[in-house]
């Protein structure tokens, strides 16, 4: 279907899904800092290229929220899991090389996935209390891991591929999210996998009517889920040359609000890629802008709970309406 | 009815029984279903109905008895077992994800994937190849659909039917069970499904129509075949009974040797 053959109730259509609504929010909330801040630095290129690079681990994980989602599953872990990731990484890489700390790192991820979603389907209790319980477990890992003392990295290659290095012009942290972001979107719209995904969270009755595995696809989407928070993790040390326990503690909310915003269900079903990472962006941007305004990190916090219930209201009255 | 040429039974049920715990919901099931024929399943409530249906498309394994298929026994312990011979069960919900669009809920775990072998591998989705056969299918259903891409939830309940057993269809089954389909839908909308049975049939489709609808089952059907507290009482042709002689059986009122 091109472009010229749209008729005009069909673009309407478009223009007021719920996909679209991330567009324009984002798109506002833009233009009024821009207005508000039009004497500092806020519009300019380099303060973007800043945003994007300080919430890539954000976008990361929110991306990996997703498959979460889509299955009808939340993932409270992912905060928990980018700290203990990090500091796995880091003390890896104080005895062995990049590949195996990397490797090491993920496979933290994959674990607590693994867990979350045996004891999900094994127990058939929901995902918020089992990922809230091991949100528990591994925060309480990740103290124990080094006595809440923070892990230095000084392994330059480790810091350039995950943090301040450049790639074809672009910054590392922004290939990483194009990378990621990409594999995700590729995987949720176009492969039969992420049909599949979308399939489960829609009606697992039908799913499993039509032959589709929904146990082990649940559980495939929750260790994305995890191993993106650990991937988080190893661009958060990267970027801060070293790891420590508090990493990834106050993401949990500002995640589940860039992806709510971004026009993905909670309820599972549906998801979208380009709106976690709109979404994502969205909260980076409200961030800097009201760092720049003279807010305090307080008052971000409420700005991102507000964000984060006016997403849920418009998820859950979409919800009602059909 | 002349159907010298589909006269080979499809589907051969032989004194099938399931029990769940101390509860004999199965006793001893016997029929058959020659191809292109329409056979009605009627039963009180309890009767059995269901559990034969859940029987017959994998999702339970009967406990005894025996299930030929096109003549040959089959073992049917999952629903994939039972596509594998040729039965496709069109459920009383459809089993359709709403948020899906209608080409999307005819390939539900049957994609057709890309052409390159790379991509192929991947699970790369060939949406065009897709949308081309579901309309071909649904066309050779004479379904008109306003737009391939609308999602389920914004299509009436007879046009989800159609979609259903289009997807049933679609698969090259050889046995079609319909689980009521006709149970939420209005006057027309029913006339409509019940064409849609006659198309299939006529393609040599055998099909299982669970109803509670008297006048459904003498509209479409060929046999009725009554379930009476776990066995099968009754198995005769529509045309040579009446409703009330149907209910009679179902109530178990009337009684005819099986």
């Amino acid at each position: 279907m091109s472009i010229q053959t749209l008729s005009f109730n069909q673009l309407k259509q478009i223009a007021l899904q719920r996909e679209a609504f991330i567009y324009y929010i984002f798109f506002f909330v833009l233009l009024f800092f821009a207005v508000l801040l039009h004497d500092t630095a806020f519009l300019t290129l380099s303060n973007f290229m800043n945003i994007v690079k300080q919430t890539a681990p954000l976008t990361i994980m929110a991306v990996g929220l997703t498959f979460a989602l889509a299955v009808g599953h939340i993932d409270l872990s992912i905060g928990s899991v980018v700290a203990l990731s990090a500091l796995v990484g880091a003390l890896l890489l104080q005895h062995t090389g990049i590949p195996l700390a990397v490797i090491g790192a993920l496979l933290v991820g994959v674990t607590v996935g693994l867990i979350n979603g045996l004891l999900i389907e094994r127990l058939q209790v929901s995902s918020l209390l089992i990922t809230l319980g091991t949100m528990g477990i591994v925060t309480g890992i990740a103290r124990q891991l080094t006595n809440l003392e923070s892990v230095p990295i000084i392994n330059q290659d480790f810091t350039f591929f995950f943090g301040s290095g450049k790639v074809l012009g672009m910054p590392i942290l922004l290939f990483w999210t194009v990378v990621i972001g990409g594999c995700a979107y590729i995987i949720l719209n176009k492969l039969s996998a992420g049909r599949h995904l979308l399939a489960v969270g829609g009606n697992p009755f039908a799913a499993r009517a039509m032959g589709i595995k929904v146990t082990r696809v649940r559980l495939y989407a929750l260790i994305a889920s995890s191993t993106a928070a650990a991937l988080a993790g190893l661009l958060y040390a990267g970027r801060l040359h070293g790891a420590r326990y508090t990493l990834g503690e106050a993401d949990l909310l500002t995640v589940i609000a860039a992806v709510a915003i971004g026009g993905t269900s909670l309820f599972g079903g549906r998801a979208c890629i380009i709106g976690a990472i709109l979404g994502s962006w969205l909260m980076g941007i409200i961030n800097n802008g009201l760092i720049l305004s003279g807010f305090s990190t307080n008052e971000q916090m409420i700005a991102r709970g507000i964000i984060l219930v006016m997403a849920v209201a418009i998820g859950v009255k979409e919800l009602r309406h059909g | 009815m002349v159907r010298s040429a589909l006269d080979q039974v499809a589907l051969e049920l032989a004194s099938i029984t399931k029990s769940f715990g101390g509860v004999h919901a199965l006793q001893g099931v016997t029929f058959t279903i020659n191809k292109g024929e329409v056979v009605g399943l009627l039963g009180d409530n309890g009767a059995g109905k269901s559990t034969l249906v859940k029987c017959i498309s994998g999702i339970h394994a009967p406990d005894s008895g025996e299930i030929k298929v096109n003549g040959n026994a089959v073992f049917i312990n999952s629903p994939e077992d039972a596509r594998a011979v040729g039965i496709e069960t069109v459920f009383q919900d459809l089993a359709m994800i709403p948020e899906f669009n209608i080409v999307q809920n005819l390939f539900l775990n049957r994609e057709i994937k890309h052409k390159n072998p790379l991509l192929r591998w991947l699970g790369w989705l060939d949406t065009k190849a897709m949308t081309k056969r579901a309309r071909k299918s649904l066309n050779r259903l004479n379904t008109r659909i306003p737009s391939y891409k609308e999602q389920i939830h914004n299509l009436s309940g007879g046009q989800r039917q159609a979609i259903a057993i289009a997807r049933a269809v679609n698969w090259g089954a050889d046995i079609v069970i319909m689980d009521e389909p006709t149970a939420a839908l209005g006057v027309e909308q029913s006339a409509q499904v019940n064409d849609l049975i006659k198309i299939i049939s006529s393609q040599g489709v055998a099909v299982l129509l669970i109803s509670h609808n008297m006048q459904h089952v003498v509209e479409t059907c060929d046999r009725a075949v009554v379930l009476y507290q776990g066995r099968s009482v009754a198995d005769v042709a529509v045309a040579e009974v009446t409703k009330e002689d149907l209910v009679g059986l179902i109530t178990g009122a009337k009684k005819i040797a099986a």
